[in-house]
């Protein structure tokens, strides 16, 4: 327990410097306006990465429509502070109870599915989502709620996304998120062993999409805007991507993933056209070699490089 | 009753059953594709959307008419499925399945963007390649462009049916998608027959696309995306895996979204789709026409 609460430590430590010294180049203007914004879309995307992994990585279930509860939480926060005057504060507890609620009601019927049949749902319910928010007039429909004030900043993405990852690597070590990784490994045998597999996949689908919620209140209340088409398949991909590039079941490899894409993204963004072709290429090229992502299902960790060398001496 | 209501419904069940055909098309390659690797191919609507686009170039460039276009857009797509399987799938054969998943919808990003680089992404208008003759019967309208998606579908089906049921490469490809391994062992080539399923597939693909130009008279890159999507809504509708599923969840869904568009509101139409999709899949998951197989521990 102490060791652990150490390793905690230093963790914390290792945020509060990462922290200081970018905060340190964005208030000494050494970051730009443009690297600013990427730096939140980083922070914002880490959360959307690592809650999905939740889902995909750790229970191993399917989930490709997490764009859908990114768009509740968006929009959920924007009513929240445009709509009805609330503080931000509010607005992110409000959309990731709203996305989380919602994961939940939509989880308990359909994580009865597997495999691709659940991947196929997920993505139909994701889309739905976004088409009923097209049809709410409420909402602004199609042209997007406007008017958001920007409420988030670097620091609150940062500080959220560290609360975030700390919970995230908590429920792993946590019972019921080794329930969730046996329900993985082997439902079936899951099952056998007396784990509630209907519950603990409910549980993981319910805290990914509320943290997915979360995300979404970040990014509206960034971007000025929630609009249906940020909000498409394409964007559930996106995130889908990030999880699996970075490896699957490890946390450390979404960061990276979600890190590593969206500055691919955005330094390729002088080159529009090319952007997008370069983009799917390296999605293809990586799969091909490294078909279990960059970190396959390991955690990045002091104690992987030790591992690594005390290994090499060994043989 | 009134009589309009009857009218407006057959109405939209002709418009349905003309854009479902173009469905069944996608949605026949899909499903022998999953059958043969169980991988959604994500890339199969932009694959489509070639297809329209080798069709534009062959009508409005070459000035080919429809049927010489038709068959050069189905070649072209069946070489690109080919390509695309032998380039990105055949290597990760054995790789977990979610990253072949990933390698599919990277190649579909790939596709589109590469077509808009080519071919900008403003829409282009597709040539009328038939005078847009309009029949009444009645009161109801069809017009030409109906009547020849609905014949070459038709076509293109029994063509494939026939493809499947009666050759040596069709009885291939039912024997591996039954069980690979197996139809390994008995000396079939695999690698052979699952390019063939793949160049069978796209060709469909290539059709429809050719066949969507003609009846909205425009197309664009991104215009598979969509249809992709709801092609694989509508294998799954039929039962994955199925061919005769594919044709009849391509058609039941057409019709779905023409009444959804002609009686309710247009932009529920997609959302339409999907909600048959889960309600099929909490309920039947095997889908219309599959079977209930069991799953051994």
């Amino acid at each position: 327990m102490n060791s652990l609460r150490k390793a905690d430590l230093k963790a914390f430590v290792a945020a509060a410097v990462i922290f200081a010294v970018i905060y340190g180049l964005l208030q000494a203007e050494v970051i730009g306006a443009f690297w600013e914004l990427n730096l939140v879309l980083i922070g914002i995307n880490i959360i959307l990465a690592t809650s999905l992994n939740m889902i995909n990585g750790y229970t191993g279930q399917f989930s490709i429509g997490h764009a859908g509860f990114l768009a509740v939480g968006a929009y959920v926060g924007a009513i929240m502070t445009v709509k009805l005057g609330f503080n931000m504060a509010v607005a992110l507890i409000a959309g990731t109870a709203a996305a989380g609620l919602l994961g939940f009601l939509v989880g308990l019927p359909t994580l009865r599915l597997n495999g691709d049949y659940l991947a196929i749902a997920t993505l139909g319910l994701g889309e739905i989502i976004r088409i009923c928010i097209l049809n709410i007039d409420y909402v602004g429909g199609a042209a997007g709620l406007m008017g958001i004030p920007r409420l988030t900043s670097f620091p609150l993405v940062f500080w959220i996304m560290v609360a975030i990852l700390f919970f995230i690597k908590n429920f792993k070590n946590s019972a019921h998120g080794r329930a969730c990784l046996a329900i993985r490994e082997n439902e079936i045998a899951a099952d056998t062993m007396g784990i509630d597999t209907t519950k603990y996949k409910v549980m993981a689908f319910t805290l990914g999409a509320a943290f997915a919620g979360t995300a979404g209140v970040l990014f509206s209340h960034y971007f000025f805007i929630a609009h249906p088409a940020s909000f498409t398949f394409m964007r559930s991909f996106d995130i889908l991507t990030m999880v699996v590039l970075g490896g699957l079941g490890s946390m450390t490899g979404s960061v990276t993933g979600a890190i590593v894409l969206t500055f691919i993204s955005a330094a390729l963004a002088d080159f529009p056209q090319w952007r997008m072709i370069i983009y799917s290429l390296t999605m293809i090229i990586l799969m091909l070699y490294r078909p279990q992502g960059l970190f396959g299902s390991k955690e990045l960790s002091m104690q992987l490089f030790r591992s690594l060398k005390i290994g090499g001496k060994k043989q | 009753m009134d009589s309009g209501f009857m009218h407006q419904f057959v109405q939209q069940l002709i418009n349905g059953v003309s854009l479902g055909s173009i469905y069944a098309l996608i949605a026949l390659g899909y499903t022998m594709i999953y059958g043969i690797l169980k991988l959604i191919n994500f890339a199969h609507g932009d694959v489509y959307m070639l297809g329209a686009y080798i069709g534009f170039f062959c009508t409005s460039m070459l000035k080919l008419s429809f049927l010489p276009s038709i068959i050069v857009a189905m070649v072209g797509t069946a070489l690109a499925g080919m390509i695309i399987e032998r380039v990105a799938y055949r290597p990760m054969r054995n790789a977990p399945r979610i990253a072949i998943l990933i390698t599919a919808i990277g190649v579909s990003f790939f596709l589109e963007n590469a077509m808009i680089l080519f071919a900008s992404p403003q829409p282009r208008t597709f040539p009328a390649v038939f005078s847009a003759t309009v029949y009444h019967f009645g009161a109801l309208v069809i017009n030409s462009q109906q009547i020849v998606i609905l014949v070459s579908a038709i076509v293109l089906m029994i063509a494939l049916t026939y493809i499947v049921n009666y050759t040596k490469i069709g009885k291939a490809m039912r024997a591996v998608s039954f069980d690979a391994d197996a139809a390994r062992l008995m000396g079939i080539n695999i690698d052979f027959v699952i390019s063939m399923t793949f160049a069978l597939g796209s060709a469909l693909a290539g059709a429809g696309g050719v066949l969507v130009g003609i009846y909205y008279n425009s197309i664009e890159p991104l215009m598979g995306m969509v249809p992709g999507i709801k092609a694989f809504v509508a294998a799954v509708l039929g039962g994955i895996g199925i061919i005769p599923g594919a044709m009849m969840g391509g058609i039941i869904l057409g019709v779905v979204e023409a009444l959804v568009s002609g009686f309710i509101s247009s932009t529920f139409r997609d959302a339409a789709a999907f909600a048959i999709l889960i309600i099929i899949l909490l309920y039947k998951p095997q889908g219309l026409l599959g079977k209930n197989v069991r799953e051994k521990v």
